[in-house]
């Protein structure tokens, strides 16, 4: 895996929604890359953590989504775009416990409210939006030159 | 008896009785705290690089999980087994996992009662 000195490493993923059983799919491969380029571990797990929620979010709640990786020295950003019903009310989809999920999706261990917090959790940079009927945007950075660990 | 503050896999298998599913050539491995959980996102949120995994989840997302946050094994309860999905991501990954009878409390009781920590009986070192 090479970086080149303009832009770092990009790197696209394409997420179906309702994909169930390649759910996951996708941030395992994140975490190999990561591994592989030689990022601090601590780094690794945030980043890893924060790609897998966001990802069951685009399987449980949209039509598709596209995860961009994007690494250059000095930052790790995850962007995900997804199509899908968007977040009506963020504040409250940001609070721990709030979910609109199904038993499906609980089923899979997931929908306990914690996904998106727990993205904001492990992020050194956190933003959202969404449009109702239309799908929800997330921006997730982690500072790669700091050393004070979050 | 002396409480321990570690185990080896292998000292689990015996304690909880359980069947190794995959990963019988890593059961020398130390495990020095636990957690259990049948929510993936709790999981994600209290989970530590090197947990020992309890859960009665047994779909590829367990699996899935356990790789994200760098488990070193997952006992399933309840005589749970995971799919082959994530069998097979489980033995690629390097991720011993069990099974036992016992139920989730019991599980947690009888590992605890030997010295095992939780994830917060542990100091931060981060």
């Amino acid at each position: 895996m090479k970086m080149s000195e303009e832009n770092g490493l990009l790197q696209r993923f394409e997420i179906t929604g309702g994909d169930f059983g390649n759910a996951g799919k996708t941030s395992t491969s994140i975490k190999e890359i990561l591994q592989e380029i030689g990022i601090d571990s601590s780094i690794i797990i945030r980043a890893s953590i924060a790609a897998y929620e966001a990802e069951m979010n685009v399987v449980m709640y949209a039509r598709r989504g596209v995860l961009t990786l994007n690494i250059t020295p000095e930052k790790l950003h995850l962007k995900l775009e997804d199509e899908g019903p968007g977040i009506e009310n963020l504040d409250m989809a940001m609070q721990e416990g709030f979910s609109t999920a199904t038993d499906e999706m609980r089923e899979m261990g997931f929908g306990a409210g914690m996904g998106l917090p727990n993205i904001k959790r492990n992020a050194d940079k956190f933003d959202i939006s969404s449009i109702p009927g239309k799908g929800t945007s997330l921006g997730i950075t982690f500072c790669l030159n700091q050393t004070e660990k979050k | 008896m002396p409480k321990k503050t570690k185990m080896t896999l292998k000292e689990i298998k015996e304690l909880l009785q359980a069947e190794v599913i995959t990963g019988e050539d890593c059961l020398d491995r130390e495990i020095r705290f636990a957690g259990g959980s049948d929510l993936m996102s709790d999981v994600l949120a209290f989970g530590k690089p090197g947990i020992l995994l309890l859960t009665g989840l047994s779909n590829s997302q367990s699996v899935r999980t356990a790789n994200i946050i760098d488990a070193k094994a997952i006992v399933y309860v309840r005589g749970k087994k995971p799919d082959k999905m994530g069998i097979e991501l489980a033995r690629g990954k390097g991720i011993p996992l069990l099974s036992t009878k016992f139920m989730m409390y019991t599980t947690c009781g009888l590992l605890f009662s030997q010295g095992l920590p939780g994830v917060n009986g542990l100091p931060h070192k981060e």
